[in-house]
Order: C-alpha cells, then structure tokens, then sequence
C-alpha cells in the first residue's frame, strides 16, 4: 500500500486534529501577509490532549478541505506542502474543477495543521493520484448539496439545475440563479450525501488538463514568497546549536564560557542540547565558534569504499518482492547465462533552502512555522517533545525551498520549539550547509546482484534479482520472465540492525527506484550486447506490458533511435522504469571524453504515460526538473565519509548539476484519458542513470557498473 | 561600528553597524530584506546574491565596509511598483523556477549579465549561470527567460 512503502520511518504517524469549526484564524496570504480572518464555526476545534498513533484516513466531512465565502471566493484546504512541485496550483484546479467554481476564485491554504485536514506528507508522488481523489470526491459532495439547496430554493427538481462557475441556474430559465456564495452565506457546509456524488468524466474537464498558471510565481520572482527562515516575529533568536564531529560522538565536556562573553548572546544547555542564541545570525555563528566542547568518538569501521561489504555481510533478512515460475530451482534450458553486481553510493538531498524553522510560545501555545514535507507529524513529535496536548501545538509551513525528501525528517522544527519554549522568546533555527549535509537522511548506498539467462530466441526466461539497502521500491522487474525472483534486503526506510548505516538515511526522490532501475535496465542492455541485439528491440521482445511498449515506442519515434547493437560507437541509449503509477522511457545521446572520463549528455527523449495529466506544463516541468537534477546521481553525487563523519559538507566538494551539464530534454506525454492521474514529481527521474550507463557502453564499450559515474570510475571502465 | 552610507534599492540607506558583518545577515536581519536567500554562506551557490553597482556579488561573503558608498539592490528593489522588471516578467513568462529558492539569486544573475552585455551567446548564458545553483532542475527554462530578454531565444532548448 502507498502509504506503507512511502512511509517515513522517523516520524509518528497520525491525524492530530481535525478542523470541525474554524473560529478566527490566522491566514497567511499568496503575499505572506498575516491577516486576521473570521470564519463562522459551529463548534470549537476539537482536538485531543495526546498524540495519536494509530493510522486514520483523511476526514470526510467536506468543510475539512473547503470553504466557500458570501463573497463566493472559495478557500480550499490540504495538508499537502509547495515544495516547487505545483501543488499549490495542480490541487486548486482539481477543486475547482469539481466544485464548478472558476480557479480564479480558489484560494489555497497548504500545510497549517490547525487549518487545514490531516495529511501523512507530502512525498511519494501522492499528492494527485492519492490525495486528489479525496479533494476532488469534497468537491463533488460540496458541490451535490449546493445543487439541493438551490432545488429547495427555487422548489424545482435538482435535474432541472445546472452549476457552472459557482453559480446554479435553472436550466432554460436564465433569470433563476444563485450564487455559492449566496447558498453558503459563508456558513459550513452542514448536509452530506449518501450515495456520494460521482467525479466529473475526464471529457468533461475544463480546468484539469489546462496549464494554469503557477500561483506562485509572482511572490517568488519579486522575493515576497516567504520561506520558515523568512518569518519574523519580533524579538526573534537565531539559534546555532553545538552538532557533535561524527554520527556516534557523545559530548562529554563544553565550555560556553567565551561565547556567553559576546554581547547579546544567550546560551541554553538543556541535556545534551547546547545552543547560542543571538539577534543576528552571524553574531551567532561567532559564538558558536567560541564554544569549546570535547566528544567521544564512537565511528563504525566503515567508508565509502569498505560499505558494500559491509551492505552485503549484514543484511537484514530478505523479503521476497515477486517471484515467478521456479527461479530457486532453476536450471535452465539457458543458453546464456548471466551475473553482474552493481553498486549505488550515499546521495544527499542538497535543496537550496536548508532546514529552517521559526518557533514562537504564546499563551502556552507552540507555533513553528517549518519548512518541512511532514506538517502532521512534525506537530506530533514537537507535542511529544515537549508534552503538549494537540491543541498546544501549530505547525504553518510557508513555501518550502526543495525537499526531494529530505525534508519528511524535520529536527529542526523540534529544536526551534525546544529553544523557544527554553528561552520564552521567538527562535529561528536555520541549518548551515554542513548541519544540511551531516543530519541529512541520505539516500542508501546499496548493492544489487543480477543472475540471469537467455534462451536460444533471446528470450529472458531466468532472473534472479537480490537487493541490499536500497528497498522495494522498483525492485521487480516488468518483463515477461518464466523464472524469476526478486529479493529485498532492508531498504531507505530501514529494515538493517542499528548500525547497518553509520548515519540516518530515508527517502530520496522516488526512493530505491533509480538505484534499482541502474541495475535493471544496464542487466537488460548486458543481455541485449551479448545477443548482438538492438536494445529496443531487446526489450519489446521481451515485454508484453502496454503502457510500457507505448512509452518504449513512442520515445523511439520521438528519439529517431535507428536500431544498432551496441557498442555502436554512437553514443545512445536507452532505459524503462515504472514508478508512482507512471511508465517512462529515457532515452539519450552522450560524448564520452576518452582521455578524461568525462560524460555529457547532448540530449534527452522521456516518453511518460501519467495517466490524466492535471496541468501538462507543470507536468513539463516536473519531467525536465527530474532529468536534470537526474544528472547528479549519475555523475557526481556521492557522499564521502570515514565511520560516522561526512566529508562533504558543502556545494565545494558534493557536486549538484549546474548549467553546463544540462541537455536538450524532449517530453512526450502519452495521451492515456483512461487512466486516472498518476505521478509525476519522481518516476522521470528514475531511469536516468541507465540509460546514460547504457550510452556510455554505446559509446565505448565500457559498462559502468556504480553509480556515480565519475569521470574516474569511466575511466577505470574503458581499461581492458 | 561605524556609520556605513550606501544606497539601498534607490534609496539613501545610513546604518551604524560592525562592518566586518556580511551583507546577507545586514539586509535580512537588520533590514528585513528576506527576499535575499541564505544557501551556503560560502559563495559557493549564488542564492543571496545582489547587486553592487551592477555587478553581481554574494552577499554571503561580502563585507558591510565594502558596500560603503555603492549601489545596493535586492530582489525587492526590482520591480518598479507592481511592474515587474523584464527579467522577473520573463521567470514568470518561462516558468524559471519551481521553489523558487535560488530564483532570487538567479533574476539578480542574469541582471547583471544583461547589463554588461545585453546579447550574450547561449554559451555565454551558460558559462556566467554555471555558478549559480538550482537544485529543482529548472535551468532550462532559466536559459530561456534570460534568452527571452535578451532577445536572442531561438525557440526549443
């Protein structure tokens, strides 16, 4: 299920309130303006004193996603976050689309969790194909009993009644109509309907499948868009806070006294947490220098290179993901018969924005506004942290600076609370790069081993398939394989015995699913080589799966791919994934400079079927952003660490795409109307780095077998 | 502490501070000016980049002293009223970012390359932009808004 696979493992899950009546509230405008708005409530918040663990649903009274105002403006609510993926603008077509209200009309309040539904998260690709349903199914409801009150106004059968533009009219009587908003008179929504009314047809669509304009665009161009670090109550801390060398370390002795010398400064020691405290970032940050503290050091033996074995030699138990047929037992007929091992190393999130968050206590009452992936359960931690009932606690998360991830882990919102709840005055906690870099949840170094045989027709009829770290997601394979079994030791989410990693790791934009593509998809191109086969055509004899032999077909066409067996000398290449519900073919052309290693990719084909797409440019978007930050992990991004310590602890030495390195990219989106929208934030990043490892062999004959591949590891590639 | 004079988004801008303070934590903190990003406080992104007398600097890792007398501007200083400059209109236009983050710094980068050269070659687009850090992958159409003002787009990527 989604949720388990995309689950974060360090968080607490569950709803901890839900917005039954909304009383004044605070609302933070497109502009980042607070404005005091007043909305009717027929109850208080009802929230409960202790967090909740269990797992619950989204809330299925409409009034949780939706309010719609006498003015008829229409503020619709969702746990989702704005991460740069569009959600903000995807999510209010859906509900305007459903409702019949105009999208300029809709207004959207994202991640408050005193405003705004529960919600897990927002990663996983789940934001449409998940969570778009639900809104979409408020909508519909919201929509069905303002047509039943328009038929009790008008006393005429609702048949007789169209909605359009937030307006109900008696069909053939122009005259009689009325406005939402007249219906609502800004009161809830208080009648529900069983059955529950159908979605809109796709045919129907008017406002999903056009490319509304992004909502955030203006404040983000102009430097109105607020991100957490931007909020400013007065009289705000910046807090810096003592971060142990190396994963494992203790503190076993800290001197404050030089720091407590630098005026303005306030230190806090609470336990392990010592922290400076300054009105100006930078005045912290010399203070924090002026700590002196001491540390046991408790590194596991491990490094870049020694990990794998490592990986392999203390797996956990592994989980069968699929099987097929007789693989353990398989003997053949094979005619040819392969093995290969591939490797993936630590990879971190690196967004632009650090991990930031302002925290301010009023009336006993914790609000943090958090740049974050997790508003719900970031409030949980903080009520367990501080022992807060529900009500005590407010998570706002203004526009989020990149996640990809790393932001479903969210300390820093917890020190903020912590600090200002220690201190009694508002504190920001804004990480340095290399506080990004050291509490990052890296995306898993990880090992996966390939046996597997063709028969005499170049058929694929054995695959034995055996993942270390990286997880499930995208293990199995989507070929047409008679014997076939794919095993799953520990993944992102964990799964090792303490100490598998020597720091944390978690999910990295379509976790798993790139490292297991790299594997798969260079294995199907070690087949194809051996078989002096086209890898195109490799592959289309070996699937049966539609949608895939679509996209494979269509990036063909699109690439202009002649069929050739590699190593053409060309340079092109090709790679398959499915991930969040979405079948991408990549397809690419690349120069490898033989003397130096290095790789550049000229251009990109990415054929995608995401079912119903809801905005195709912000879907263009999405693709182009995954190639392209795609580029990192073939080529470059690779955490450097000896036992707990990271090495990389800027953008010096961790090397993240930039201008020079981007291709040409061409998107195809596959017409696919009857398909419900899938994802789209993640799957296009997925086989990037086979189909580049695959050009590469194109190219040269050289089949590199981790990623990234560096210009030394290509170069270690070419030697006979 | 010394009184340090300059202009600040056309503005005549008098503050008693530390000089040897960066810049970025001056218009932030002191200023309120937030639209200037913190990313790496090394110079290494381009996320809190400005502008001093045209010319584009990281305000990370420039000196309060060293603005004394120039002409400062933010992000919050190019738009004149609600009228976008050409540069943040094109953004828009291209969609040329996706958090927005660095979009700050990136606008600010292109400024000061179409001021000093108002018809740069795509490799010349590349070549200043390469020090500046995207990390949602919107660099094409980055190129493509600042080619788009420059007059010298060419249609597709």
């Amino acid at each position: 299920m989604d949720w388990q696979e995309d689950g974060n493992e360090l968080v607490v899950d569950g709803p901890t309130t839900f917005p039954v009546g909304r009383r004044d509230f605070l609302k933070l405008t497109s502009t980042g303006v607070l404005v005091l708005m007043a909305v009717d409530a027929a109850h208080g918040l009802q929230e409960t004193a202790r967090p909740q663990t269990g797992r619950q649903g989204y809330p299925t009274d409409v009034n949780a996603y939706l309010h719609i105002g006498a003015n008829n403006r229409v503020t619709c609510f969702v746990g989702k976050v704005e991460l740069g993926q569009g959600s903000m603008t995807a999510l209010s077509q859906l509900l305007a689309e459903d409702l019949d209200v105009p999208l300029s009309a809709v207004e959207i309040v994202c991640g408050d969790t005193d405003l705004c539904p529960w919600d897990m998260g927002t990663f996983g690709s789940l934001s449409i194909r998940s969570f778009g349903p639900v809104l979409r199914a408020a909508a519909a409801e919201a929509r069905g009993v303002l047509l039943l009150m328009a038929s009790e106004r008008f006393q005429v059968p609702i048949e007789t009644l169209g909605a359009k533009a937030g307006v109900v009219t008696v069909v053939g009587d122009a005259a009689r109509m009325v406005t939402y908003g007249q219906l609502t008179e800004g009161k809830r929504i208080e009648r529900t309907l069983d059955p529950k009314p159908a979605l809109k047809p796709v045919k129907a669509f008017t406002i999903v499948g056009t490319s509304a304009a992004r909502r955030d665009a203006r404040d983000k161009v102009t430097g109105k868009a607020k991100y957490a670090g931007d909020i400013a109550p007065a009289g705000a801390l910046h807090a810096r806070i003592l971060r142990l060398p190396a994963h494992g370390a203790t503190l076993t002795q800290v001197d404050t006294s030089a720091a407590e010398k630098v005026p303005g400064v306030r230190v806090i020691r609470d336990g392990d947490l010592v922290a400076v405290l300054h009105e100006h970032r930078d005045e912290a940050d010399k203070a924090l220098a002026l700590v002196k503290a001491q540390f046991t050091r408790n590194d596991p033996p491990v490094d870049n290179a020694t990990i794998f074995d490592h990986l392999v030699k203390n797996a956990p138990r592994g989980q069968t993901a699929a099987s097929g047929g007789d693989a353990a037992g398989f003997t053949g007929p094979a005619d040819r018969m392969f093995e290969q091992t591939y490797f993936d190393s630590y990879m971190a999130h690196a967004p632009m924005e650090t991990h930031s968050a302002v925290a301010v206590v009023e009336n006993g009452k914790v609000t943090v506004w958090a740049g974050t992936q997790t508003p719900f359960p970031v409030k949980n931690q903080i009520m367990q942290a501080l022992r807060l009932p529900a009500d005590k606690v407010r998570i706002i998360t203004p526009y989020v600076g990149g996640g990809f991830g790393g932001k479903s882990a969210s300390r820093q919102a917890v020190e903020a609370a912590r600090l200002a709840t220690l201190t009694g005055k508002p504190v920001r906690v804004v990480f340095s790069r290399d506080e990004e870099f050291f509490y990052d949840t890296f995306r898993p170094a990880a090992v996966i081993k390939i046996r597997s045989g063709v028969d005499a027709s170049n058929a694929i009829v054995f695959w034995d398939y055996q993942v270390y770290a990286a997880g499930e997601r995208g293990a199995a394979h989507f070929y047409n394989i008679a014997h076939h079994k794919t095993t799953v030791y520990g993944g992102w989410s964990g799964g090792g015995t303490a100490g598998y990693h020597p720091f944390a790791i978690g999910p990295w934009r379509a976790p798993g699913a790139s490292t297991n593509a790299f594997a798969r998809e260079s294995h199907i191109d070690v087949m194809a080589a051996k078989a002096g086969m086209d890898p195109v055509e490799f592959r289309l004899k070996n699937l049966t799966d539609p949608r895939m032999i679509r996209t494979l077909k269509a990036a063909a066409a699109t690439f202009g791919w002649a069929p050739k067996a590699a190593p053409s000398g060309r340079g092109v290449g090709v790679a398959c994934g499915i991930d969040a519900g979405t079948y991408d073919t990549l397809m690419v052309e690349v120069v490898v400079d033989k003397a130096t290693g290095k790789v550049q990719v000229k251009r990109v084909v990415c054929a995608q079927d995401q079912g119903v797409i809801v905005n195709p440019e912000g879907s263009l978007q999405q693709v182009e952003g995954c190639i392209t930050m795609g580029l990192g992990y073939t080529f470059s991004e690779e955490i450097r660490f000896k036992g707990g310590e990271v090495l990389d602890k800027n953008f010096d030495t961790y090397a993240i795409p930039r201008f020079s390195q981007v291709p040409k990219i061409d998107t195809v989106f596959i017409d696919a109307p009857d398909v419900p929208a899938q994802g789209c934030g993640e799957p296009a990043i997925v086989p990037l780095g086979a189909a580049v490892a695959n050009a590469i062999f194109d190219a040269v004959g050289a089949r590199v077998l981790q990623l990234p591949m560096t210009p030394a590891r290509v170069k270690a590639a070419m030697k006979p | 502490m010394r009184l340090v004079s300059f202009t600040l988004n056309g503005k005549p801008t008098r503050l008693t501070v530390d000089e040897d303070r960066m810049l970025l934590w001056v218009l932030r903190d002191d200023l309120g000016l937030t639209g200037t990003k913190f990313g790496c406080g090394q110079a290494l992104c381009g996320a809190c980049t400005v502008l001093v007398n045209n010319e584009a600097v990281r305000s990370c890792a420039t000196l309060m002293k060293d603005v004394q007398g120039k002409q400062v501007v933010t992000i919050e200083g190019l738009a004149k009223g609600d009228r976008l400059h050409p540069i943040q209109e094109a953004f828009v236009t291209h969609l040329g970012f996706q958090c927005g983050y660095c979009t700050p710094g990136m606008i600010l980068g292109a400024y000061a390359l179409l001021h000093k050269d108002p018809k740069p070659t795509r490799a010349q687009v590349i070549a200043h932009m390469d020090e500046y850090l995207c990390r949602c992958g919107a660099h094409l159409r980055i190129i493509q808004a600042i080619e788009s003002v420059a007059g010298t787009a060419k249609g597709g990527a």
